[in-house]
């Protein structure tokens, strides 16, 4: 039981990255239909941004709580900020010149920009892991029971409390700014037809450019709580992350913002569960066969619509 | 945010240019002078450039601050910053030199350099003409190549006989997945699954059973072929980029388990001692009844090159050959017509799961093949050889070239794996390291720059390098279609 809930915890927090990164994947898939093969490496980036600037401002693990918390917030905004120039760049050079092309178009490039990142990042930062001091630490411990190999107490870590109410708090901020503002709306136009969402005003390029500024940002959050949650980072984090939050997207229903949260906690409790109770190498395995299974029976993913087909 | 508007409105003052430069170019096909821009306008137009590629240079700083200025990168230890403003400095200069001259000729001018070039270009007949010449060229070049190499550059020859065996295994699997993209229009993200397939059935079977390379290329084949099937079943109703997910998965979940599988595959360690292709029963070894021998040739290891390069220059154009021919038979249409449309196609009683799975098979078939000529080329596999990024490259190949055109697949397989090893010869060249500094390596920008031609490419030439296609069924007489009236890889 109490290994379980110790489980049960560092899955949602897991979970909580993936899904703020598969909101990147499913909000980019609902507006022009394609994959954004680069977000996992924009990720990447947001990851080494956060690891400069904490180097640059000095953090410690020693200082005081209130003073990790604010600096935590000014590493959020600038990882953010520039991360967003990164997705917007990757935006206007490699996707929309093909705006209007044949679907396979944008994938190409989408692919040959996250090449570029890769080996972008290996070149100017080294291909060697980037140890980091963890600097927000203790927890709280919050049950205790034995098992048969000894005593075992279910902890909560100060560093999975905030990932998880970040995430909480990014997940209502979003949601709201769909749901209410002008932006938001323009989103929802250019999703539903970008024709007429431009023949009634709406700056279909803008709206688009913003949207992945939007999910670019959001990598960055994923990249930093990442970098603070396991202290170690390389340039080739950000294919499998990607991939599996794409997962998450698709398993959620592609397109749905709550869906790509869903899909991200689900994921990351699959394979926090299968690396606990069955085997660690096959995680992996578990995730892409949970996709593979819910894509046969659940095409549209689990709060997607379903796709009429039409002729 | 901010900046982003600001650019937003900048790239609409571009999407301007872009205009006039259409007007201009259809002015001049209309046999019109072009308009001459008058002297206020011409001031705003240039004024225009330089603020435009003044905020592409801002946005260079904004990027490159964290990469190019600041650097975790240094000596081991603990992780330190150092500094590199002159690198950004450099490439900010470089943005906006490069963007104020493409302003300044193309984009904003009123009368843009390009339309100097605009009656420069090939009727389609043409075109059709030479890239069927084109084809005949070709092959004839790679039937004699390896004598030209040791002819022309006997101490490089081996270097060159290796790089072109490598290119050819990239058309062979170009050619391979262009059957299920290109003609069944099934997006496949995990074809290097199939190859994997191939290299680890031959190396298993090899060490096994000791069979050699001509006994096991069949099975592997066969292997694969079935794992085609395999992984088609669950994907028949699957569309697009679903279809391209679920196929990266299954690629990916073959790779972890060869990797973690240790009693059978060995693991990361992978397998090594895989045979070499006999030559009809004769081994390249030095001894008496080597090929050397056997004919009376002084011994030298470049023969078994040279024989590999032909197995692989065989496998290849029997992919081809067998690829041409199916087009033209039932199931080649079927493919054909599945990539169209998959309702009309059922309606009209086509089985879309055996037209589905056929294309899965024969396609697997031979990357099963390629697979298991690259296990005997290297001698020794491992799980690290068969990652995503193949698979990236292997579509690449075959979108860049043109999805379902044979002769594309070459071209990009030449300029994308050619273009990028070529870097290698790169290294001793002087001018560079005095440009660049001691250190400076060119190969290990060899995928930064592999990645930046995939985008250019498919920017400039969206529908690939050869943008024309040959009906597969035509009433009369045979005419080249353009690419964009093709549904090519919209994956039913």
């Amino acid at each position: 039981m109490e290994y379980f809930l110790q489980q049960l915890i560092n899955g949602l927090t897991l979970g909580s990255i993936y899904g703020l990164i598969a909101i990147g994947y499913t909000m980019v898939y609902g507006i022009i239909g394609m994959i954004n093969f680069a977000h996992g490496d924009i990720f990447m980036v947001g990851a080494f941004v956060a690891l400069i600037v904490i180097l640059g401002l000095g953090l410690v693990g020693s200082s005081g709580m209130a003073f990790m918390l604010l600096a935590l917030i000014i590493v959020l905004v600038v990882a953010m900020t520039f991360t967003s120039v990164w997705g917007w760049t990757v935006e206007r050079i490699a996707y929309r010149p093909l705006r209007g092309s044949f679907r396979l178009a944008p994938l190409i490039t989408a692919i040959g920009m996250s090449i570029v990142l890769q080996n972008f990042v290996q070149i100017t930062q080294g291909a060697r892991n980037k140890p980091l001091q963890p600097i927000i630490t203790g927890g709280y411990r919050l049950m205790e029971g034995s098992t048969e190999n000894g005593a075992i107490a279910v902890q909560i870590s100060t560093m999975q409390i905030v990932i998880i109410v970040t995430t909480f708090l990014l997940m209502l901020g979003f949601s709201l700014l769909i749901a209410k503002t002008p932006l938001g709306r323009a989103q929802r136009a250019c999703e539903q037809d970008q024709k007429m969402a431009s023949l009634l005003g709406v700056d279909v390029d803008r709206t688009i450019s913003l949207t992945f500024v939007m999910g670019a940002a959001l990598a960055a959050v994923a990249g930093t709580m990442y970098l603070l949650y396991y202290g170690v980072i390389d340039f080739y984090i950000g294919f499998l992350a990607g991939v599996k939050a794409f997962t998450a997207a698709v398993l959620g229903g592609i397109g749905s913002l709550p869906g790509a949260m869903l899909g991200g906690i689900l994921i990351g409790l699959i394979e926090t569960f299968w690396s606990g109770y069955f085997s660690l190498e096959y995680k992996d395995v578990a995730a892409f066969s949970i996709l593979v299974i819910v894509l046969i029976f659940l095409p549209s993913g689990l709060l997607g619509r379903p796709e009429v087909e039409k002729v | 945010m901010a900046s982003a508007e600001s650019l937003g409105s900048a790239s609409d003052t571009r999407s301007l240019g872009e205009q006039r430069e259409l007007e201009a170019m259809r002015e001049a096909q209309r046999g019109e002078p072009p308009r001459v821009a008058q002297s206020a306008q011409g001031r705003s137009w240039v004024a225009a450039s330089v603020k435009d590629a003044a905020i592409a240079g801002f946005i260079t700083a904004a990027l490159g601050l964290f990469f190019l200025g600041l650097t975790t990168d240094g000596p081991s230890g603990p992780l330190g910053i150092h500094t590199r403003w002159g690198a950004l400095a450099i490439a900010v200069a470089i943005v906006f030199g490069v963007r104020l001259l493409l302003n300044l000729f193309l984009f904003k001018n009123p009368n843009p350099a390009s339309t100097a070039f605009s009656g420069i270009g090939l009727p389609a007949a043409a075109i059709s003409g030479i890239s069927k010449t084109l084809g005949m060229a070709l092959l004839v070049v790679a039937l004699v190549l390896p004598f030209l190499l040791i002819q022309f550059v006997p101490g490089q020859s081996r270097l060159y006989i290796d790089l072109a065996i490598l290119i050819l295994t990239y058309v062979m699997l170009g050619w391979g997945l262009n059957i299920v993209v290109g003609l069944a229009g099934l997006l496949d993200l995990g074809y290097v699954a199939f190859y994997a397939v191939g290299a680890y059935s031959f190396a298993l079977i090899a060490q096994n059973f000791g069979l050699g390379f001509w006994l096991c290329l069949p099975l592997a084949g066969i292997l694969a072929a079935f794992w085609g099937v395999i992984l088609g079943f669950p994907v028949l109703r699957l569309r697009g980029d679903y279809l391209a997910i679920v196929t990266l998965a299954f690629g990916e979940i073959i790779r972890v388990v060869i990797l973690n599988w240790y009693d059978f595959t060995n693991g990361p360690n992978g397998i090594s001692g895989i045979p070499k292709p006999t030559f009809f029963g004769l081994e390249f070894s030095r001894g008496e009844d080597g090929v050397a021998a056997f004919f009376g040739l002084e011994y030298s290891n470049i023969h078994r090159f040279v024989w590999l390069y032909y197995i692989i220059l065989g496998l290849a154009l029997l992919t081809n050959f067998v690829t041409i021919r199916l087009r033209r038979l039932p199931i080649g249409r079927a493919w054909e017509a599945l990539r169209e449309d998959e309702i009309a196609c059922r309606s009209l009683g086509i089985n879309t799961t055996n037209t589905k799975l056929t294309a899965f098979a024969i396609g697997a078939m031979f990357g099963g093949f390629a697979g298991s000529f690259f296990a005997t080329r290297q001698g020794f596999i491992s799980p690290e050889s068969f990652t995503f990024i193949e698979s990236a490259i292997i579509l690449a190949i075959v979108v860049l070239g043109g999805l379902g055109s044979q002769i594309g697949v070459v071209l990009a397989a030449i300029v994308m794996i050619g273009g990028t090893e070529a870097l290698r010869n790169l290294q001793d060249v002087a001018l560079l390291q005095t440009i660049f500094g001691a250190n400076f390596d060119p190969v290990q920008y060899r995928m930064l720059i592999f990645g930046l031609v995939m985008v250019v490419i498919m920017v400039w030439k969206p529908r690939g390098l050869v943008s024309s296609r040959t009906p597969s069924a035509v009433l009369k007489e045979k005419k080249r279609i353009g690419a964009d009236l093709v549904a090519q890889g919209e994956g039913h």
